[in-house]
């Protein structure tokens, strides 16, 4: 048994409590390549990618997949087939960036190769998933729809057969990844159909005549992030483009549940650099003779958010932990999507305070996270959906059916 | 081809690096280190070399226990084996002494048999650059240094170097070593395969008595130069700031040549 190295004798500001002395080696390398991979191609550009409304995904998902981002947390089909761990490690060091950065890899590994990988068929898992984790092929996962949101149980997109082939109609919404997508995970419902199960899943490569995808602009968060409409006009499918055995809403929730994982970690990234730029910043800035870190109200402010922060990270940990050993219920992902999405944004709200009007340029980081964070509070269940999942499992009682 | 790889263990420039008081040598246990940055195009120009060509790529380092980490990162981008001569009688060693340990870890790693050895230009922290020159001679092999571009032949290799005015091509007999410089390649991360398989790897850690050096030969007390003083930067001065009310160009002029840089 190798000796545990010897109790920092100082604290370090961004791990008070030596939550790393809870990591492993290999976690601790898999963070800080992670860390040099995200800063080194969007470090120096990202302020300018969200002014911009541009990121060059494409690229990016490119050098995400030599470095093996892309579906790491699954096995086989050219996927590392790392921990659920290395994976909240590296949603944390993403998202420290942007949201938007956490969310193009989010996207491409938890929903569309997660679902092809949980449910595809093997001709799907081969055809898609090695050239997905490579960065080669980009994917999507169309579930919201413009008029249904949290309740995807009310969709209007529909599939029909025809003969062997199905017949795909209607629109999806906020579809990160939507127009740069080679392939789409599209959820539709079938019990229009004699026999119809359900909504089912299936696998739409988007040169498929009838498919068009619209790129959304004028968004104020997220301006990092591909966010695009899919349309679905008739769009005739063959008849194994279906997810064989998978029914219901429990094939995209099961999904969502492994997004939102990654999403509770992530989520600490944008709060640790808020917090540390308004650390660093109360230390540097002078007002009334003194550094604003000599106020206490300035330190009261350091001190909550500090602690918020690393609960959070106990909480995502334990939740990780749990995860590679005997898994997780959804209301348990509830609960840190809940707390870590919620506590995040106040950590980034209450920095901004803290460099006043600097606070908005720019200059800084913490506005861009501060905005984005409000699309991670609502995206893969509001944080009001998380809560009433929480409540159900608490009381019995499902309040929203 | 086998390919011998020397990194160093240096501390993060980006922390605040010093020395130690008692002996005027680098602080290496009170600031974290990594894996010097030129060293990284030595090995992905061997990891290159060696996916090419077939072969291993061995990494050998000098350093303290926090030195292993060094052969770790490098394993982790791909190399195959590791080498870690450690040794408390190595501390403060100078770049004579240092060639002389590494001469004898590679000949003892490749049996007496180098077929090619690459460096980097210059570690990142005494960036003295005279190292693989020193390590040539010990080992008896050619050197070509400030490799740009590095090319295998028939029993040699040839490889680009730019200086100021012209570039140079020179040949080079194998075994060879070959120092590269930071415009011949683009390091490579380790990919997470690579973090994961760099575990299983072996790592040899040797001492001076299994090296067959004596330990009056190196360390702090014998060697060639020795740092007699250290002072810390001075405080950077209050700027001054001049208001161009249309003279600017001529007051920056005077400014500039006032501190003979014009």
């Amino acid at each position: 048994m190798k000796k545990p190295p010897p109790r920092s004798p100082k604290a370090d500001p961004l791990d008070v409590i030596d939550l790393d002395a809870m990591l492993s080696d290999e976690e601790k390398d898999v963070r800080a390549m992670v860390r040099r991979v995200a800063t080194d191609l969007c470090g120096e550009h990202i302020a300018q990618w969200y002014e911009d409304g541009q990121v060059p995904a494409r690229e990016l998902a490119r050098e995400f997949g030599k470095a093996g981002l892309l579906g790491m947390h699954l096995d086989g089909y050219g996927c590392a087939g790392m921990s659920a761990v290395d994976y909240g490690l590296a949603s944390v060091e993403l998202e420290a960036v942007d949201s938007g950065i956490r969310s193009l890899v989010s996207v491409q590994g938890s929903l569309a190769m997660g679902a092809i990988h949980m449910f595809g068929s093997e001709e799907h898992k081969q055809q898609w998933l090695p050239s997905m984790a490579a960065g080669e092929a980009i994917g999507c996962f169309g579930l919201t729809e413009p008029d249904h949101g949290s309740d995807p149980a009310s969709m209007t997109t529909r599939a029909r057969r025809d003969g062997d082939d199905w017949i795909l109609t209607g629109r999806k919404l906020w579809i990160t990844n939507g127009s740069i997508a080679d392939v789409a995970v599209i959820w539709a419902n079938t019990t229009d159909e004699p026999g119809g199960r359900g909504i089912r899943g299936f696998v739409l490569p988007t040169d498929t005549p009838g498919f068009a995808a619209h790129e959304i602009h004028h968004k104020l968060s997220l301006r990092a992030s591909v966010t695009a409409e899919l349309t679905l006009d008739r769009v005739r499918l063959p008849g194994d483009a279906v997810f064989p055995d998978v029914t219901g809403l429990k094939g995209p929730l099961s999904c969502l549940s492994e997004a939102r994982y990654g999403i509770l970690w992530g989520a600490l990234g944008a709060a640790r650099t808020c917090l540390e730029a308004a650390r660093r910043y109360s230390i540097e800035r002078t007002q009334f003779g003194r550094p604003l870190a000599g106020f206490q109200l300035t330190q009261a402010k350091l001190a909550s958010m500090s602690t918020e922060l690393q609960l959070g990270l106990l909480l995502a940990l334990h939740l990780g932990r749990l995860k590679d050993s005997v898994g997780l219920r959804p209301e348990q992902v509830s609960v840190g999507k809940f707390n870590n999405i919620t506590k995040a944004i106040e950590i980034c709200r209450t920095s901004r305070t803290i460099l006043g009007a600097n606070g908005i340029s720019g200059e800084f980081p913490i506005m861009r996270h501060a905005n984005n964070l409000e699309s991670v509070l609502t995206y893969e269940g509001t944080a009001e959906m998380h809560a009433l999942v929480l409540g159900q499992a608490l009381t019995g009682v499902p309040a929203f059916r | 081809m086998n390919i011998v790889v020397c990194v160093k263990h240096v501390p993060d420039a980006q922390a605040d690096r010093g020395f130690n008081e008692s002996d005027n040598t680098v602080d290496r246990a009170g600031v974290d280190g990594l894996l010097s940055e030129l060293d990284e195009y030595a090995v992905e120009e061997a990891l290159k070399l060696a996916e090419a060509s077939g072969g291993e790529v061995t990494v050998v380092t000098i350093g303290p226990d926090q030195a292993a980490d060094a052969v770790k990162k490098a394993l982790q981008m791909g190399a195959d084996k590791g080498v870690h001569v450690n040794d408390e009688a190595i501390h403060g060693s100078d770049a004579p002494a240092t060639s002389l340990i590494l001469a004898e870890a590679i000949k003892k790693a490749t049996d007496g048999n180098p077929e090619l050895v690459i460096t980097g230009m210059a570690s990142t922290d005494g960036t003295m650059g005279v190292v693989p020159a020193m390590l040539a001679e010990r080992l008896g092999l050619p050197q070509v240094t400030y490799a740009s571009e590095l090319t295998l032949g028939d029993g040699k290799v040839t490889i680009r170097r730019d200086n100021d005015a012209n570039t140079e091509t020179i040949e080079a007999s194998l075994p060879a070593l070959v120092s590269v410089t930071d415009q011949i390649n683009e390091p490579r991360y380790p990919s997470f395969k690579g973090i994961m398989a760099a575990k299983k790897k072996p790592v040899e850690s040797w001492t001076l008595a299994d090296l067959g050096i004596d330990a009056g030969q190196v360390g702090l007390a014998n060697a060639w130069t020795k740092v007699v003083e250290i002072a810390k930067r001075p405080p950077r001065e209050q700027g001054e700031i001049v208001k161009d009310e249309g003279d600017g160009g001529t007051k920056l002029a005077e400014f500039l040549a006032a501190r003979k840089f014009l």
